[in-house]
């Protein structure tokens, strides 16, 4: 781990501008790439793989979390030979649950904590959420910034609770939830992802799910680009997470399109890339088996969950 | 972690490199041709049919991207101009310049619609015989070809509020001679405002790029349009020069080179014949140290490799403030690594092939030069193709004021990076061309803006954004750049007299 005193850390408010209509237009052209045969197919291997499959409700219970458990190994034993999902996110009061259903499968168990969605809660009640959700069992922790204080312009408070989760973090993987969706401009959010990657995300990350907009493609291009930036400054990789509003095979594969030509080789992996949807992967299962049968079949052949 | 610690003494000896050769890559999407009927002779469309031409020559029309003949074509005499230039000037005094505004209209919105209806045969015909994308004929070349049809169309029966309380006259006969980057493209933008003020025409493609412009004859004569109210012949050179000199002809249009343009200008002396010319450019791309970077670096890819650098106002020189220049060029090498080169026919290719064999010389000449001056030479690491015209996207950083790669114009893949630190130092530096075509300024700040556009000579100025068109838009340059403007209300009074 490099920890932030080697890293020169720059005036958060002098992060790079965004212009809307340029960065619109770029992920505008990403979706003209135009994706076939054998392309697709892997792609869409790889979309399932990137997959946090994903449930976050009140009624939340242990049957549901077992069943989303199953699915996630099994995503549709009808065709041999798919992957499975990345990971599995739930509510660290769901992650033991989870985590002893998935045993042995190599897919990793995600908990949102800190008071998430809001994070509206103090220091010491998110770091006992984390370090709760750790001692369940959980791989990755998915954290929510503190939006109110980002706009009130309290960068150093943002970026030392970060800091700070991510020592609660111990082993975790920690990804860092900007909610775009509530943070107003490109400017913000790249300002945002620059304070998160340099107070330790491994992870940067979209949405809740909660809150609309969720993940669109210039916000997560934006956020690309600010890892690409760290990159080149510092050496070390982070991961993204687009979270939220994919739940079409095009869509995801359009973002891998986007993922290849702004980061490349080194991020085409669900260790450094993820998809947090929860409808997503039944659309993909669809067209993988339209490729082999060339004919769509039914949403009632597939497992809603 | 050692990993970690590696990684970032890597950083330190700035060798970190992104990957973009990835193992999931794109397979071949090829547009089919088979939607796309060429005929394998063309003869001159002169007073609404097709005429042999009277010196019994046809010369071949290629595609640069295999080599392969496409077609062949007439080559038009001065007998055969004539014909044209008499054609147009019964069609003038026949019907056109006496029919209803309106009805003038109705005919230039239906050219439009078979535009559209047609999309996908033009944007292949374009893309086979010019060697540009398919991605660009497909969702720039022919849609804004379509769209100049139709925003001319509207101002047809409009031309008393197009110039309030004067009253109008067509001159007559127009010479349209269009070059071989847009080849429909530039087509439109001659033929609709002529056809909306009331002119009557006789256009001749570029040599290397004539199938479009024939595809659309074809339209115009499918649309019923009165005979001998658009004229189009083809040939080279020859052909040109005897519009130029034709007694008959009232405005001569001209899209093209300097060189040529000034031989157009020293013919017509003397006469009254009036004239727009359209000619090279070496437009001033320019970012700040304040611009959205990332955004910049697009546009600068845009400015330059958008149809492989054949674009008159392509930004091909690179002004960057010297405090950002390392990003900069970082950026612009990732970039340059994830441009697709390759069959222009396939729906990812990104740049297609070079024009011609003559236009791929002219470049390969350029690159010599850039390197003899000392300018260092980078180029994308993609393989090209084996037969046909290609050229890489290349940067040359390095370059100096006085580098003849920063100020010629290579009409190429080719960007010249050059630094400065003033915003008077940058003006003075982008005003420092015989050329003023466009160009384009990056900057958060909009106070800059307005000043840089106050104070730069050049007729297009696009700010965070660049090479963007519309017809409602006037295009155009200053000093050896042309006169007159193509576009907008601006462009129909290049064929108006303005009376009473």
């Amino acid at each position: 781990m490099i920890t932030s005193s080697k890293i020169h850390l720059p005036d958060f408010s002098l992060s790079p501008h965004i212009d809307q209509v340029g960065v619109e237009e770029r992920a505008a052209r990403f979706t003209t790439r135009s994706i076939k045969k054998e392309t697709k197919l892997n792609g869409l291997k790889l979309v399932l793989n990137m997959i946090d499959l994903t449930t976050l409700e009140g009624k939340d219970t242990e049957g549901k979390v077992k069943q989303l458990c199953y699915k996630a190994q099994h995503l549709h034993d009808a065709y041999p030979g798919l992957p499975t999902v990345a990971a599995v996110c739930v509510y660290p009061s769901m992650v033991k649950t989870a985590k002893k259903a998935v045993e042995g499968s190599g897919i990793k168990i995600a908990s949102v904590a800190t008071a998430f969605p809001s994070g509206q809660s103090t220091r010491t009640v998110k770091i006992s959420d984390t370090k709760y959700a750790v001692a369940q069992g959980a791989d990755e922790i998915d954290m929510v910034i503190s939006r109110g204080k980002f706009h009130e312009g309290e960068y150093n408070f943002v970026f030392d609770e970060i800091a700070a989760v991510k020592e609660a973090c111990g082993e975790a993987r920690l990804k860092v939830i900007l909610e775009t969706g509530e943070l107003g401009t490109f400017d913000k959010v790249r300002r945002a992802s620059d304070i998160a990657m340099y107070a330790g995300a491994d992870f940067i990350k979209t949405s809740t799910g909660k809150i609309q907009p969720a993940a669109t493609m210039p916000v997560t291009l934006v956020m690309l680009e600010a890892i690409r930036d760290f990159y080149y400054k510092t050496g070390k990789m982070i991961g993204m997470k687009p979270a939220g509003g994919i739940s079409k095979s095009k869509l995801a594969l359009r973002y891998l399109v986007m993922l290849k030509e702004t980061l490349g080789e080194d991020w085409m992996n669900n260790e450094w890339f993820r998809f947090g949807a929860s409808s997503l992967a039944n659309d993909v299962l669809m067209q993988i088996v339209k490729e082999k049968t060339g004919v769509y079949q039914a949403a009632n052949y597939f497992s809603i969950d | 972690m050692p990993v970690v610690t590696k990684k970032k003494a890597a950083a330190k000896k700035n060798v970190i490199k992104l990957k973009f050769d990835t193992n999931w890559s794109y397979a071949p999407a090829p547009e089919s041709k088979s939607a796309a009927s060429i005929n394998s002779q063309y003869d001159l469309f002169i007073n609404g049919g097709w005429q042999k031409p009277s010196s019994k020559k046809y010369f071949n029309t290629i595609n640069p991207a295999t080599e392969e003949t496409l077609s062949e074509v007439a080559d038009a005499s001065e007998t055969d101009v004539n014909k044209a230039v008499t054609a147009a000037r019964n069609a003038y005094e026949k019907y056109w310049k006496k029919i209803p505004a309106k009805e003038r209209g109705k005919y230039i919105f239906r050219i439009a619609r078979m535009i559209q209806e047609k999309a996908r045969e033009l944007a292949i015909i374009e893309t086979l015989d010019g060697g540009k994308p398919i991605r660009e004929s497909r969702d720039f070349d022919v849609p804004t070809a379509a769209n100049h049809f139709f925003y001319y169309a509207g101002w047809a029966d409009k031309l008393e509020y197009a110039f309030p309380n004067r009253r109008t006259e067509p001159l007559g006969v127009a010479g349209q001679i269009i070059p071989w980057n847009f080849p429909l493209l530039m087509a439109a933008w001659k033929i609709a405002p002529a056809l909306a003020t009331g002119n009557t025409v006789v256009l001749k493609p570029a040599e290397t790029t004539p199938l479009t412009a024939l595809k659309l004859a074809e339209i115009i004569q499918e649309s019923d349009l009165p005979p001998g109210v658009v004229n189009i012949i083809t040939g080279a050179g020859a052909t040109g020069a005897a519009m130029v000199n034709h007694p008959d002809i009232n405005k001569i249009v001209f899209t093209g080179s300097t060189e040529v343009g000034k031989i157009i200008q020293r013919a017509i002396a003397g006469t009254n014949k009036k004239v727009t010319l359209e000619l090279g450019g070496k437009a001033a791309n320019i970012i700040f140290e304040d611009a959205p970077i990332d955004q910049a670096v697009e546009g600068v890819i845009n400015g330059i490799y958008f149809n492989q650098g054949h674009v008159c106002c392509a930004g091909s020189r690179l002004y960057v403030q010297e405090s950002i220049v390392k990003e900069v060029i970082r950026k612009l090498k990732d970039r340059i690594e994830t441009l697709i080169v390759g069959d222009p026919l396939d729906k990812n290719t990104d740049i297609g092939a070079i024009n011609s064999q003559q236009q791929l010389e002219t470049i390969h000449k350029y690159l010599k030069l850039g390197k003899q001056e000392g300018a260092e030479m980078y180029e994308s690491s993609c393989r090209l193709p084996s037969k046909g015209f290609w050229c890489r996207p290349t940067m040359f950083t390095n370059v100096a004021q006085s580098s003849r790669i920063a100020q010629e114009e290579i009409f190429g893949p080719v960007l010249s990076i050059l630094t400065f630190r003033t915003d008077d130092e940058v003006i003075e530096k982008a005003n420092n061309s015989p050329y003023g075509l466009s160009a384009g300024v990056w900057t958060d700040k909009g106070s800059k803006i307005f000043n840089m556009t106050k104070r730069m000579r050049a007729g297009v100025i696009w700010a965070n954004t660049f090479n963007k068109f519309d017809p409602t838009s006037p295009f155009g340059g200053y000093k050896e750049s042309g006169f007159g403007r193509e576009g907008g209300l601006h462009g129909l009074s290049a064929y108006v007299n303005l009376i009473g």
